[in-house]
């Protein structure tokens, strides 16, 4: 007997009837065990919203005497200095952008022609094989990079890239004054290797979300591959590509650790040079929290804190929100 | 074969030539960059090894860094710390990870999971080093001390975003129709999800756990103000304690070779761990066939 599909949806809502009234008769006796299996995992759930709540708020509270001290001021104060209980991150901020810019004006050409040829271009054998070794390079802790940044690319720097730079580049006022190998520059690259396979990762699964069919009506038309990216592939995902970007620059903004070990962490005057050392919002507290335990000192070191957190949330949900305009409810590889 | 006489074929005048060359040029800067960023990962993959692999030997994991100058040497109290810490930060990071990846997977709709979801994403993308902060300020500084504790705790919040999306993302994956089975033969919901759906998804969520457990191994800025760093064996959690990363940490601005390519040492054996972690979650999870 053949069903139309009027009595399909007639034995559908029969057995829904049915399934309501077995589950009504019931209820009671079964659904305690749900409950408390529900709760005791919702329980969890508000440990971990309370952690994230307590983490907040630690950072707001405890930097409240340096904003009610300093207000805006602690933004644009040169220095950050301990012994006259004057604190002031303008260098700070002034490292952490400079090195961040840096690193997203290279990663983002680099990071997107390696998404369009993992895309478009490699032959599809090797291509989940090579997007996977890419996003391994997330997987290098930042120390192991910190300590190749330290030991090998800045005596590098030192001894003939910055030399190099400057004789065939010193017009421009970013290759000037004296090499030191540790500085901006170095900081700039490591954040470089840091946040290529980001840029890379959410690249290549935006683009994947483009329909092939677009594609290949463009390829029928005649078009080369070329224009095929240009008029359809990256229109297409340009808003997830955004999104990828600023996910890469909130990671920037916030990496401690390698960017620490390769910035000097000495203050300069804001020039224009990448030669010259400086710090960055992290790197000032992960080198001056032995010092600081109480008083604006501890309360200046916490504020800090709080102004990385809030670049980094602003940029993560900013760049979720773009993503998520994409059509996509994660994205791979931002785990790993 | 003249082409102009082709009826099918596009003549060959100037203007096809400049899109083939444009096209050209392109693939060429598209195989540039993707060389670029495999040769970055070969290159620090193989120097690392090259520099530490002659100096990983048995006693790298069993004995006391040397006295500054002297040869010799190892560390093992980093190892040892390592292996504490990760512990601790598992007591914390597991259940309170897992719990919230069943409930998000399991009851997880309306807006409260979805504020949830919302925290453990931005969760994922605060550095690491606030984590530091805030159990430097909440243990570190009322206590008076540095301690491994405190170090767990660090790495426990951490832990909990990687262990929450991956174990949510795997118990999506198991089928409708086996929890329908496991309703349709009188299970409630609590024992379907324990014992039915759990151990479907348990290889991708053990795969979960141990590749937040190699994360948190290589982390540094946190443990910089918390564990803060020893050089004896100490397996009291009050007290500081080593780590890999930290060990490695100290070991760069050595003045003495043989701490340096110790570091190199150590740093192979993180990488070794992470490395071998993504494989297993890769292939757990069927990656490399599921994913085009």
């Amino acid at each position: 007997m053949k069903t139309t599909p009027l009595m399909q949806s007639n034995i559908a809502a029969q057995a829904r009837r049915v399934s309501a009234l077995t589950r009504r008769g019931t209820r009671g006796k079964r659904r305690l065990g749900d409950i408390i299996f529900r709760n005791f995992t919702l329980l969890f759930v508000l440990i971990t919203l309370a952690l994230v709540v307590g983490v907040a708020w630690i950072l707001v509270s405890y930097s409240l005497p340096t904003i009610t001290a300093f207000g805006f001021s602690f933004l644009t104060n040169q220095a950050f200095d301990p012994v006259h209980n004057v604190f002031g991150v303008a260098p700070a901020i002034f490292g952490t952008l400079v090195t961040s810019c840096f690193a997203i004006i290279f990663a983002v050409p680099i990071g997107i022609g390696a998404a369009i040829f993992l895309v478009e271009f490699c032959p599809l054998a090797l291509r989940s094989m090579l997007a996977f070794v890419m996003e391994l390079l997330v997987a290098i802790p930042s120390v192991v990079i910190g300590l190749w940044g330290f030991l090998v690319l800045a005596s590098w720097l030192n001894s003939s890239g910055e030399p190099w730079l400057q004789s065939h580049l010193g017009f421009l006022p970013f290759f000037r004054g004296q090499p030191h190998g540790l500085g901006l520059l170095a900081a700039g690259i490591v954040l470089v290797i840091m946040i290529l396979p980001l840029i890379i990762s959410v690249s290549r699964e935006v683009m994947l979300t483009v329909p092939q069919s677009q594609r290949e009506a463009l390829l029928a038309l005649g078009a080369t591959r070329w224009e095929v990216i240009r008029h359809v592939v990256l229109p297409a995902s340009r808003v997830g590509i955004m999104g990828g970007i600023i996910l890469a620059l909130g990671r920037a903004l916030g990496e401690t650790m390698a960017v620490t070990m390769v910035i000097g962490n000495q203050a300069t005057k804001p020039s224009a040079s990448l030669f010259d050392t400086g710090y960055t919002l992290s790197s000032v507290i992960a080198n001056q929290f032995g010092e600081a335990t109480q008083g604006l000192f501890l309360s200046a070191l916490l504020e800090a804190g709080l102004l990385v957190f809030l670049i980094t949330l602003a940029t993560n949900v900013l760049a979720r929100w773009l993503v998520a305009r994409m059509g996509r409810m994660s994205i791979g590889g931002l785990n790993t | 074969m003249s082409a102009a006489a082709h009826p099918f074929l596009p003549p060959r005048s100037a203007h096809m030539l400049r899109r083939r060359a444009s096209n050209l040029l392109i693939l060429a800067l598209a195989v540039a960059a993707a060389l670029f960023a495999v040769a970055i990962l070969i290159y620090l993959l193989l120097y690392v090894i090259v520099r530490g692999l002659p100096f990983l030997n048995v006693s790298f994991f069993t004995e006391l860094p040397a006295a500054f100058g002297s040869s010799g040497g190892g560390m093992g109290e980093a190892v040892q710390g390592t292996l504490i810490l990760v512990g601790l930060a598992s007591i914390m990071g597991i259940p309170l990870g897992l719990c919230t990846g069943i409930y998000l997977s399991e009851f997880g709709r309306g807006s409260f999971a979805g504020a949830v979801r919302f925290t453990v994403m931005v969760l994922t993308g605060i550095p690491t080093i606030i984590f530091g902060l805030f159990a430097w300020v909440l243990i570190v500084i009322p206590s008076h001390g540095f301690s491994g504790l405190s170090g767990g705790v660090a790495l426990g919040i951490i832990m909990i975003p990687i262990v929450a999306s991956t174990s949510e993302e795997v118990l999506r994956l198991v089928p409708k129709e086996i929890r329908e089975a496991s309703l349709a033969l009188g299970a409630t919901e609590a024992r379907t999800i324990l014992s039915v759906v759990l151990p479907a998804a348990l290889n991708g969520i053990i795969t979960g756990i141990v590749l937040a457990m190699a994360r948190i191994a290589g982390e540094t800025a946190p443990l910089l103000m918390t564990a803060f760093g020893s050089t004896f064996w100490n397996a009291d959690i009050t007290q500081p304690m080593d780590a890999l990363p930290l060990r490695i940490f100290v070991f760069t601005n050595s003045p003495y070779p043989i701490q340096i390519s110790q570091a190199y040492a150590g740093s192979l054996v993180l990488i070794a761990l992470i490395f071998i972690a993504s494989f297993a979650v890769r292939w757990a999870t069927g990656g490399f066939r599921r994913r085009r």
